[in-house]
């Protein structure tokens, strides 16, 4: 195998990454052969990731593709007679059907499901069923699954999700310990920031944005955490000037 | 009118611009330039501008178009009223449905479009100022807008014309050339498979002539490409440089 990428060099559509046999290809890129020779290809523009012989690219750019199991944040489109249509910022729409929402037998001609969700309302939910071939299918039955009633929403890109989750958590929890905020984050992009400060939740919404900026940067995290530091101190010194 | 034919070489063996004959034009790309829509490129191509905005993928209506087993791509393909010599109607005549066509075709080659079944990827192309070999410049911009928004493909599509001119082979024809010249032939490729996507010709070449253009655009190819790969990795190397200097005001 001839590797013909560094790990973390941002790569372009159509490059190869690498060449020979034993060669497994991870998320983000396409294998091909090549008189007798396989090669794996970038489909995207990403950061090539390389580990023993499974070549992948972690994507810069993309929309969001829904996952079984994706905890995500979405936005009631349209009220039917026992489902509800919820735009989760994918290719496709999420149903959200009665029984997934209530615990108890739901009487379409009794009862209209607008006095449960309504167009606009923001809920956080789970992705139970996808398969490509049929829409996802969500639930609101899990812990901490709801309809969100306060806090800022705030859209980013989905595929830096990841970067704004940190390794095992780390980045939000750093975000939400150093400002002592709720931070729920939907796989999808979207994030839903709950403060009892509106400079706080500005300082949240601007830590993210940089996130996002500088996703493809190595040290972020440390970069993060002097940024909140330092832009804390500001927000006390402002505050006990206006005393 | 005077009909007689004008040269369009000059005396030294130029070009009418000044240009040598294998010369490209000066080419600028910019990639993610809107900010609503998903992916999106500036390309400025000699006097050609263009601007391409990518949406999706994303779900198709109406609904009956949709493919059960793979998404369709749709482009449009539009000159703006201001962008040729006499006023363009607005409404898109034959040129623009045909050419919207060709480019959904070479579109079509390089997406993984089973990746998402019953959707679409709308590719919206406008030329705001048209100088000649707009189809390889619209196509060249679009496959940036593309990579920009994400959407996987297995490569980029470049693309520029050879033509014939004055009995001479040249790359990348301007308007006058492409009107007045004897030949022009747009070749679209994707570069790191060598594949053609787009091959047209117009006027009269002969079999070597036709060798010989598609060894000069595989040149001017290369050539174009290698700004692509520039342009897509500029937004990301900004920010690092940004960093880097931070960096070192610390220090």
């Amino acid at each position: 195998m001839t590797l013909l990428v560094t790990r973390n060099q941002i790569v372009v559509p159509g490059e190869v990454l690498a060449r020979g046999s034993g060669l497994k290809a991870g998320g983000g890129v396409y294998r091909k052969t090549i008189n007798h020779e396989v090669e794996i290809c970038a489909s995207m523009i990403g950061l090539a990731q390389v580990r023993k012989n499974r070549i992948g690219v972690v994507p810069l750019e993309g929309c969001y593709i829904p996952l079984e199991g994706d905890i995500i944040i979405g936005l009631i489109t349209r009220v039917g007679v026992t489902s509800w249509n919820v735009d989760i910022r994918g290719p496709y729409v999420g149903t959200l059907k009665v029984g997934n929402v209530i615990d108890r037998d739901f009487d379409s001609l009794r009862e209209s499901l607008d006095r449960i969700l309504q167009v606009g309302d923001i809920i956080k939910a789970q992705i139970t069923y996808f398969d490509r071939t049929r829409d996802p299918v969500l639930t609101l039955q899990g812990r901490g699954l709801r309809k969100i009633n306060i806090g800022r929403l705030i859209e980013v890109d989905p595929v830096k999700i990841p970067r704004i989750i940190g390794k095992k958590g780390s980045m939000i929890q750093l975000l939400k310990n150093m400002t002592n905020t709720q931070i729920i984050v939907g796989q999808n992009g979207r994030i839903v920031i709950i403060a009892t400060d509106i400079r706080i939740e500005n300082l949240v919404e601007r830590s993210i944005r940089k996130i996002e900026a500088e996703a493809h940067t190595s040290g972020l995290t440390d970069r993060i955490r002097e940024f909140l530091e330092k832009e804390k101190k500001q927000l006390f010194k402002r505050s006990e000037e206006d005393e | 009118m005077n009909k007689e034919k004008r040269s369009l070489l000059l005396e030294d063996g130029r070009r009418l611009d000044g240009r040598e004959l294998h010369e490209l034009r000066p080419i600028t790309m910019r990639t993610g330039v809107l900010d609503r829509a998903d992916g999106s490129c500036y390309l400025t191509w000699g006097n050609n501008k263009i601007i391409c905005a990518i949406y999706g993928p994303r779900e198709l209506h109406p609904k009956h178009l949709a493919r059960p087993d793979k998404a369709i791509v749709r482009v449009e393909y539009r000159l703006a009223t201001f962008s040729v010599d006499e006023r363009k109607s607005p409404a898109p005549r034959r040129r623009e449905y045909e050419l919207s066509k060709i480019l959904a075709e070479s579109i079509n080659k390089i997406l993984f479009l089973e990746k998402f079944p019953n959707g679409t990827i709308d590719v919206f192309i406008t030329v705001l100022d048209a100088d000649g070999g707009t189809r390889c410049a619209a196509l060249t911009a679009a496959s940036l807008g593309l990579a920009d928004a994400g959407i996987p493909m297995n490569g980029i599509l470049t693309g520029c014309a050879v033509g014939k001119v004055d009995g001479k082979m040249v790359v990348d024809l301007s308007d006058i050339e492409d009107k007045e010249g004897e030949g022009d032939m747009p070749i679209v490729m994707i570069h790191n498979t060598g594949e053609l996507t787009l091959l047209q010709s117009d006027g009269k070449l002969t079999v070597e002539e036709v060798k010989e253009g598609l060894k000069l655009a595989e040149t001017a190819i290369g050539k174009i490409y290698q700004m692509q790969r520039k342009a897509l990795l500029a937004k990301y190397s900004q920010i690092e440089d940004q960093l880097d200097e931070i960096d070192d005001e610390e220090e």
